[in-house]
């Protein structure tokens, strides 16, 4: 079967962007990202696509792109999933686009510096049973680029820094947590309009909700860590 | 100020070390650490914590790496990781790695390959992203104290040197396309040679093998490398092969073949005492053979509990399922060995010095702990003792920074490669190592090698790697870990040295050189 990929392109940041349409035998790939490769390889050999990947089996975050308007990991879009033969790829919007599909995602390690994200003190062990789900994190963007809060510059940080900031408090000491839960309420909590589109976009399939029921409970409202039956 | 190449595992461990010592450093890569090949480390770090009561301990670790390697490792060095061990899991637990615990709150340790004690500590099936997590949030802290500059989307292009000495390294902003070079220190981090091989290997697409081509043709010593590790259990997904981790044997995988309609657990029956959990060479070569015989080759774990599946291997459930159309509780899952690691690398010391002074290597980029087959549990081991290892020795180096300054002449190395130049070289190569080689397949695989075409700098210098690593492997005529040769199947004496591989007078020349002797300074490092 034949499909057609609608490609929106752009030299470089100072240069008007345009879309490239290629078709391709959809039969030899069965993922956005193989069916870029042999794009590249075939079709547009002499001035490829570019876009950024590296494990390609969806634990790295970094092939992150709309398809169809969505943002998604390109490694984990398979082609068979669409009814249409017909598939949009762009960049990531509310990241500077570098070229192509290549956008700098530098605001997110940015904000995590801003925030302060790190231990203070050696960590004891998670209680909540959280620490593992939230490091599975891939600062990927996608939950920060379907968020209605998120814009790069504000105070409101996005799910990218919940991710790390409950992994934090869930292994931060009690008597060293305060800075750790102020800069989540600061940077997350009071930004945050519940909207939970990061946990349905989320690749890594992280429950945000779950995280932030954790933290609010503990940083918000005082409860103290929700315990969890060790695992 | 003192340069890292690569921010994974032993990049990061390496710029913690020197930021815990108040040192500068600049940690330069393709990617944010996010995206580095560690992340998909899977079965977990060995250490003789001995929290599982079984009496184990560092001798006995030493032991089973040396084994495990054939004799070809520095046991110096070996003994220096072994003895480390527990203090380098204990650290990373400090910082927030969440290890599976037992109900005592010790760390859990699981079985692995080529070890009679329970040793590999692990979170789950996602050990290497739980600990770069835990790392990367470390290193931010010393990033905020402008100790520790990152440089992402920054490739290597080559060192400087004034003939002898490395003085700095010349690097590409990939988003704007200038140049800088940097003067100082230099650690290599960038990861094993599996970009040499392209769409055959469990690592990331990112790693191209050049780094390590352009240190070689730059005269830079490497060892052992012919020693390549196939890992018997992966499966073909898009572009690249995708592991399935040991654990998935430790927690009781079994692998078989269909022997006249009957499931053959050929491990089981002739290794009786480590079964599926054999060393990887020995459990590879097995599969070989008896996938020769009768065909596909399945990984059993139909008899894994549903509490090991919930709680030591949710992770792997899901990427399975998500490839295959079968649930691994009920279903065999077809498997291949698939080239995994890289034994050999960037020949250094103990103190992780390299051939050319002020170039140090750490991580699987360098030939380090492993010997002729590295045992699972032992990489992200040797990866973080290995950073620490040579950021503490490169500490004494470290020299003002004289910051970045722009290049901006011609430079033959950033030539993009033709399309399809890096399938042909590692098609020749895949064809001359094997898990299984002889001369006639070596042979043939350099006559090819002779033949390819190379028209841009990268790839001569690629082309030249691959040459050490087919005449290395031509070269050690014997067995030896997973240097395999049908026609000199016995292991010998007179081979149980260093396969050293230098480019001289634009010449390939492989030598053999002693393993150090062992003393009893190991772990002073």
């Amino acid at each position: 079967m034949e499909v057609t990929f609608d490609i929106l392109r752009r030299r470089s940041a100072a240069e008007k962007p345009f879309i490239q349409t290629v078709t391709i035998d959809g039969g030899r790939c069965a993922t956005v990202a193989e069916a870029l490769d042999l794009i590249n390889a075939e079709e547009l050999a002499d001035d490829p696509i570019q876009w950024e990947r590296s494990c390609k089996q969806k634990k790295c975050g970094a092939c992150a792109m709309l398809i169809n308007g969505r943002p998604r990991l390109a490694c984990d879009t398979k082609l068979s999933e669409f009814r249409k033969s017909r598939i949009e790829l762009a960049p990531l919007k509310k990241f500077p686009v570098v070229r192509d599909l290549i956008v700098d995602r530098k605001v997110i390690f940015d904000d995590l510096q801003k925030l302060g994200a790190w231990l203070d003190e050696n960590a004891e062990a998670d209680i909540c049973g959280i620490s593992y789900e939230a490091s599975r994190c891939l600062q990927c963007g996608c939950c920060l680029e379907v968020c209605p809060n998120f814009y790069p510059g504000g105070e409101f940080y996005g799910a990218s820094v919940l991710s790390v900031s409950s992994r934090l408090a869930a292994e931060t000491p009690a008597e060293y947590s305060k800075r750790i839960y102020g800069a989540y309420n600061e940077h997350f909590y009071r930004g945050c309009g519940k909207s939970l589109s990061c946990k349905d976009i989320c690749p890594a399939g992280i429950d945000t909700e779950r995280l932030m029921v954790n933290s609010n409970a503990a940083a918000v409202w005082k409860r103290g860590k929700r315990k969890k039956d060790r695992q | 100020m003192i340069n890292i190449i690569g921010a994974g595992l032993a990049g990061l461990s390496a710029a913690l070390t020197l930021a815990e010592s108040g040192i500068r450093c600049r940690l330069i890569s393709a990617q944010h650490s996010e995206r580095a090949q560690s992340v998909l480390a899977e079965g977990g770090i060995n250490a003789a914590l001995d929290t599982m009561g079984e009496g184990d301990d560092t001798g006995l670790h030493f032991e089973e790496t040396m084994k495990g390697g054939v004799y070809l490792a520095d046991p110096n060095a070996v003994r220096a990781l072994t003895e480390n061990a527990p203090a380098v899991v204990r650290k990373l637990a400090d910082i927030g790695v969440p290890f599976n615990r037992n109900p005592d709150g010790s760390i859990m340790l699981r079985s692995f390959g080529g070890q009679k004690k329970k040793r590999t500590a692990f979170a789950q099936s996602s050990t290497g992203k739980m600990i770069m997590t835990a790392l990367i949030d470390e290193v931010r802290k010393y990033e905020a104290q402008g100790l520790v500059t990152r440089l992402p989307h920054h490739t290597f292009v080559r060192l400087m040197t004034n003939g002898t000495e490395c003085t700095g390294l010349r690097i590409r902003d990939t988003y704007t396309g200038k140049m800088y070079d940097l003067n100082g220190i230099v650690i290599a981090a960038f990861g094993g040679m599996n970009g040499m091989f392209p769409h055959i290997t469990t690592g990331t697409v990112t790693n191209s093998g050049t780094a390590a081509a352009v240190l070689f043709a730059q005269g830079v010593r490497f060892a052992n490398t012919e020693m390549i590790q196939y890992h018997p259990t992966t499966i073909g997904i898009p572009g690249k092969r995708c592991l399935i981790s040991e654990a998935a044997r430790g927690e009781g995988g079994r692998l078989l073949v269909m022997k006249k309609g009957y499931p053959w657990y050929f491990m089981e029956e002739k290794y009786p005492e480590l079964g599926n959990l054999m060393p990887r060479d020995i459990v590879s070569r097995e599969m070989f053979f008896a996938k020769r015989e009768y065909g596909t080759a399945y990984l059993d774990m139909t008899g894994v509990s549903g509490d090991v599946w919930k709680n030591k291997l949710s992770d792997l459930r899901e990427e399975i399922m998500h490839y295959f159309p079968l649930d691994p509780k009920k279903d065999f899952i077809p498997v291949e060995p698939g080239i995994h690691y890289f034994m050999g690398g960037i020949y250094v010391n103990i103190r992780h010095e390299t051939s050319m002074r002020g170039l140090y290597a750490a991580g699987e980029c360098a030939c380090q702990y492993h010997g002729a087959n590295r045992l699972g549990g032992n990489s992200l081991l040797g990866a973080v003792f290995g950073g620490m290892t040579a950021a503490k020795n490169a500490a004494a180096y470290a020299d003002s920074d004289s910051g970045m300054n722009e290049y901006r002449d011609d430079e033959p190395l950033i030539a993009e490669l033709p399309a399809g130049s890096d399938e042909r070289l590692g098609d020749i190569l895949a064809g001359g190592l094997g898990i299984v080689r002889n001369s006639v397949t070596i042979k043939s695989a350099l006559d090819r090698l002779d033949a390819l075409q190379c028209t841009v700098a990268a790839e001569k210098v690629r082309k030249e790697l691959g040459r050490a690593m087919l005449l290395s492997a031509l070269g050690r005529m014997e067995s030896r870990g997973a240097h395999y040769r049908e026609d000199c199947p016995e292991t010998l004496d007179e081979f149980a040295g260093v396969t050293v591989s230098q480019l001289a007078g634009g010449a390939v020349r492989i030598t053999f050189e002693d393993i150090p002797e062992r003393n009893d300074n190991g772990s002073n490092v």
